[in-house]
Order: structure tokens, then C-alpha cells, then sequence
């Protein structure tokens, strides 16, 4: 038989979600309670005798608890993040344990839109309560507490993911020793959020989404969430890496003269099948949510918008990675966190790396990203043998 | 290592911040850190240092010195160190400013292009010097703008700066006291402690 790459050496193979049930109510930014939540996660790695290896993975918009491996032998395509989780690589298995949860408001299996509202018996549809990053960060507290974890060696995101371990460093600032945000950015920029507002009308105007209780009425508003992911996808990607990965290849037809076949373009037929295939698996109100989450988010304003002094009441080590051709989440956005936590006294790296594939570089194993990424979690690692004092944090005594 | 970074390491206050500009593989911030228990910073453009820094713990920020140093706030570091750099910079003198901006006192190495030996050079071969030292032909070299001792005290003349320390040295060895006379002839690079 075959090698399937089920059983690499470079992947963590064959992996379980599991769920965790929360019984304590969990207070939301928006004033109200999730009485009770269910949490969907995977790990990978052994937790060492002192629980000072863990690593939290904080999903993006569309990512949830399957970072890495494969669900089963006849599993397709693995973890979303198989690229950077395993043995050997960047988050190396071998080194850490690392626990990746589909988070609230998600569509995974934790609580979300498409869970019961205990009160009513009913689908929470559109009345799920909105999110904001914090939410995130409590209920992620609360699995940190269920593994009994003091500190965590690192908490790593990308994009949204990247606002949700920033939101950690400054809310729990002794509960994490590095803070890797990659692709990021502190609040988004105008056009950032008018990008998601068009993806939200898409949705919105689907006639199948009944104010959002399409569930309700058997139906998913498909159009325009697919609608609502090639607009997404086309941002996330960048021209150059459109232009290399597709050109104007045709999909079918051509322009022969004297005759006219439909003409597809390998790029429309792309686009039309990650609509399609996203709007089969994803939850319509669960897009609304995550994405209004990532426009509310805005690191600093709690701090009188001055992100150094947000910066400041941070206590660990950051790693700040961008990418060239990312405009969603450009270098400069990156370039903002870096300056505002040297000028905060923090400890801080930062490493731009030359990509063609836009915002989905961070998912990608470009050679320098996977170089500097595993350069960075190998000084992770290496302080892991030197941790005789749980309460030892670098940086702290350098704060101005 | 290097010499000009064990000459240097006095002038560097324990538990000081120091801005390290084009800082290499991190060698000086790493013995700084670990001697001095320095919080140190180092700025680096090529990506094969940038990971060597990263792996020997060091803090490291991916950034071009040609854009400036407006990122830095002013007075935010004790210390801005800049070894072996100024030559290969677009504006020199203005780097200069900057770094005394960001930092209370400086630290600036460079190749003295008045050695001796690349005056000979181009004196009998009519040719631009070529050693072991620089080692790059004219055409394709990073170092765009050499200067000399005295070129480089006649800037800080210009611009007010005061020099707190001055070492030349030749290489990897102190000068001996007849060549320390005439830095400018014998100092193969130069080592500048200055201030405002």
C-alpha cells in the first residue's frame, strides 16, 4: 500500500475533536450571558508534567478547532493549519502541546448561531448574542482553566486570530510568555470593514435569508454567502498571485472566430467553486458575526486610542510577522504593533516576508515564513528548559 | 567577535536600552544582554540574519535604515549603536540626526577610508581599493559612501555633535602610540562615542 500523507512523519496523523461542556455562565461584552456553552477543540503534543508547554491557536475568521492532521484514512485535505503544526515544524508537536478550539459564535460545533438558545428551545439564528474579541478571550480562559494551565508558553494567531492574542497580552497579561501575531493588525482600516459591510449585504439580501431565520424555513441563504466568500477570497488573495496561479487560463470555451463557445476563465470557475463550497459548509449568521467582530475590534480603545499605552500593561514577548503582498492586513498594519510596543518598552521582533499569495500567505509554508517562524518558536522551546520560576517573565522588568 | 563590538561593550550602561542599527546575526545584543543584562533592539534588513538573530534570542525588526528612523521615538533608547553601516546608507548624515534623536549617546564604527593602504592603492594604481577589508569592486559594492577620520569630524564639527570617545584601531589590534598620532593614515576602521 501507499504512503498516505495520513501517516508522514511531518503531520500530527489521525486526530479527535473532542467537546467540553461549560456549565457557568459566561459574561458577554455585550451585556449579555451565555448561561451555559459548549466548546469543540483538538490537541496535539503532550502536555509536560508542569504545564508550561502549551500553546493556544486562535482561528480566523473562517477557521475553526481542525488545525492540524487528518479526521480519518480517506480525509482529503488536512488541519488549516497543517503547514505550520506538527512534528518538526514551526509549532513543532514534538516540543509543545497545542490546543486548537472552534470558538464561540462559531459553526464548528461550539455554541453558536446554529445552537438551541436554552430559553426559547428554538435555533439562536440571528438572536445569537453579538461577539466582540474579549468574548473570545474569556471563554478561552475558561478551557485554559479546564486544562489547568497557569501560563501559557505562547498564544499564536493570524488575522483575526492575530486581535485575539494581542486582546490576551494585554487583558491576562502574566497568563502568556509570547504572543505570536501574524498578518494582523490593531483596529481595521475603513476599507477593510467596507469589505466586509458588501460580503454582510450579500448575505443579508439573499431572499433566502429570512432576517437570518433560514434555518427556520429549511433553507440557507447559499447565494449570498457564496457571493459573500469570492468577494472575501478575491481580498485575500493579491493580483500578482491571481495572475501566477491562474493568469487568463480558460476553464472552457475559447475565442476561436466564426464561433461562439461559453467562455469560462479558470478564475471565475475557481471563485464560483469556493462560493459554492462555502456556502454549503459555513454558517450564514456565523459570517455576520465573525466578521463584525473583527470590525468592533480595536486594541486601543480602552487606552484613549494610544496603543503604546494599551502596549504597555503587556508582560510578554511579542513576534510580529506580515506579508508584502498583503493588503487586507498590509505590512504597514503590522508595522504599527511593532512601533507601538518599542516605544511601550516591550520586547518585540518582526520579520516582513516577501509573499505573492496576499492575506492567505499566513496559511501557507513559504520557505523564509517557516524559517523565521520556527527561528522564534525554537527561543519558545529553548526557555522551556530554563523555567524553573513559573513566575518568571522576560520582559516585565524592562517596562518604562 | 568582532573587534570593533568588544571595544565598544564599555561605553554601554548595564540595564541600559540600546538600539542596535543593522544589527547582524545579534552577536553584540546577545553578549549584552547576557553581560549587561542590556534590553536591546536590533534593526536588520537581510533575512539570513534576521533568522540567525531570531535563534540566538535576540529582539530583531525587520526594517530598512535608508527609510529613517521615524518609527523610533525620541529619546525612547539610552544607547544607538551602529557598527560598520554608515558607509553603505543613502543619507549618512541624516541617519546621524536620527540616531541622536532616538538615542541619548551613539555609538558609530566605520571603515576609514584614509588608511594608508587605500591611499596608496589609489594613488599608484590610479584605481579604487580592493582588500580584505573592502572587498568589493567599485561597481557592485554596498558601501556607497565612504568616508574618513577627519571627513567624519568635520560632520560632527558641522552639526554640533560632541564626540565622547574616539578609538581607532587597525583591524583586529589597538594602534601602537606613534601610529595612534595619525589615525587617519594608519586606523583601519574608526570608533566613535558622540552625543549632542
Amino acid at each position: 500500500m501507499n504512503q498516505t500523507p495520513h501517516t508522514n512523519k511531518d503531520n500530527v496523523g489521525i486526530v479527535s475533536p473532542q467537546t467540553l461542556h461549560f456549565s457557568q455562565p459566561l459574561q458577554l461584552a455585550c451585556g449579555q450571558v451565555l448561561a451555559a456553552h459548549d466548546i469543540v477543540f483538538e490537541t496535539y503534543g503532550e502536555l509536560n508534567a508542569d504545564k508550561s508547554n502549551a500553546i493556544l491557536i486562535c482561528h480566523a475568521l473562517s477557521g475553526h478547532h481542525h488545525a492540524a492532521g487528518y479526521h480519518s484514512s480517506e480525509d482529503k485535505k488536512p488541519g488549516w493549519w497543517d503547514s505550520c503544526i506538527g512534528p518538526g515544524k514551526p509549532i513543532d508537536t514534538s516540543a509543545f502541546f497545542i490546543l486548537s478550539i472552534n470558538n464561540i459564535g462559531g459553526c464548528n460545533g461550539s455554541t453558536g448561531p446554529t445552537s438551541i438558545n436554552p430559553e426559547t428551545g428554538k435555533i439562536w439564528g440571528p438572536d445569537f448574542p453579538p461577539l466582540r474579541c474579549r468574548d473570545w478571550v474569556e471563554s478561552q480562559k475558561l478551557m485554559m482553566e479546564h486544562f489547568g494551565i497557569s501560563q501559557w508558553a505562547a498564544i499564536i494567531g493570524g488575522s483575526l486570530g492575530g486581535m485575539q492574542a494581542m486582546r490576551w497580552a494585554l487583558e491576562y497579561p502574566d497568563s502568556l510568555r509570547h504572543c505570536v501575531v501574524i498578518a494582523s493588525a490593531m483596529k481595521l482600516s475603513a476599507q477593510n470593514i467596507a469589505f466586509n459591510e458588501i460580503a454582510r449585504t450579500a448575505i443579508t439580501r439573499d431572499p433566502d435569508f429570512h432576517g437570518g431565520r433560514y434555518l427556520e424555513h429549511n433553507t440557507l441563504p447559499r447565494q449570498g454567502l457564496g457571493l459573500a466568500r469570492m468577494i472575501g477570497h478575491v481580498t485575500y488573495l493579491s493580483e500578482d498571485g491571481m495572475m501566477e496561479k491562474f493568469g487568463r487560463e480558460l476553464k472552457a470555451g475559447n475565442f476561436v472566430r466564426g464561433r461562439h463557445d461559453g467562455v469560462e476563465f479558470q478564475v471565475e470557475s475557481y471563485l464560483h467553486y469556493q462560493g459554492e463550497n462555502f456556502s454549503s459548509g459555513f454558517d450564514a449568521n456565523t459570517y455576520l458575526l465573525m466578521t463584525k467582530a473583527l470590525d468592533y475590534f480595536d486594541l486601543a480603545r480602552e487606552y484613549q486610542d494610544d496603543p503604546i499605552a494599551a502596549f504597555s500593561n503587556a508582560k510578554c514577548q511579542f513576534m510580529v510577522m506580515s506579508f508584502t503582498s498583503d493588503w487586507r492586513f498590509a505590512p504597514s498594519r503590522s508595522r504599527e504593533i511593532v512601533d507601538a510596543l518599542v516605544a511601550a518598552g516591550k520586547e518585540v521582533s518582526y520579520a516582513e516576508i516577501e509573499a505573492s499569495h496576499g492575506h492567505d500567505a499566513f496559511l501557507i509554508p513559504i520557505p523564509r515564513y517557516m524559517d523565521v517562524f520556527q527561528g522564534y518558536m525554537q527561543r519558545v522551546s529553548d526557555e522551556l528548559k530554563n523555567l524553573s520560576q513559573p513566575s518568571a517573565i522576560p520582559g516585565d522588568r524592562h517596562a518604562l | 567577535m568582532r573587534f570593533d563590538l568588544t571595544l565598544i561593550q564599555p561605553w554601554i550602561n548595564p540595564s541600559s536600552r540600546v538600539l542596535d542599527l543593522g544589527c547582524g546575526d545579534g552577536t553584540l545584543l546577545k553578549t549584552l544582554k547576557q553581560e549587561k543584562q542590556v534590553f536591546g533592539v536590533g534593526l536588520e534588513i537581510d533575512a539570513d540574519n534576521i533568522s540567525k538573530a531570531l535563534r540566538n534570542g535576540v529582539n530583531v525588526i525587520e526594517h530598512d535604515l535608508n527609510t529613517g528612523l521615524s518609527n523610533f521615538q525620541d529619546r525612547s533608547f539610552d544607547m544607538v549603536v551602529m557598527t560598520l553601516a554608515l558607509q553603505t546608507l543613502r543619507y549618512p548624515h541624516l541617519v546621524i540626526d536620527e540616531m541622536l534623536r532616538v538615542g541619548r549617546e551613539c555609538i558609530v564604527t566605520f571603515p576609514n577610508f584614509g588608511h594608508w593602504r587605500n591611499r596608496w592603492h589609489l594613488s599608484s594604481k590610479g584605481r579604487m581599493p580592493v582588500s580584505k577589508f573592502l572587498p568589493y569592486n567599485w561597481y557592485d559594492t554596498p558601501n556607497i559612501h565612504f568616508c574618513t577620520v577627519r571627513d567624519f569630524e568635520k560632520l560632527c564639527e558641522e552639526k554640533q555633535i560632541k564626540i565622547c570617545n574616539r578609538l581607532v584601531v587597525s583591524g583586529d589590534h589597538p594602534l601602537n602610540p606613534i601610529a595612534r598620532t595619525m589615525p587617519n593614515l594608519f586606523g583601519v576602521t574608526a570608533i566613535y562615542h558622540i552625543s549632542r
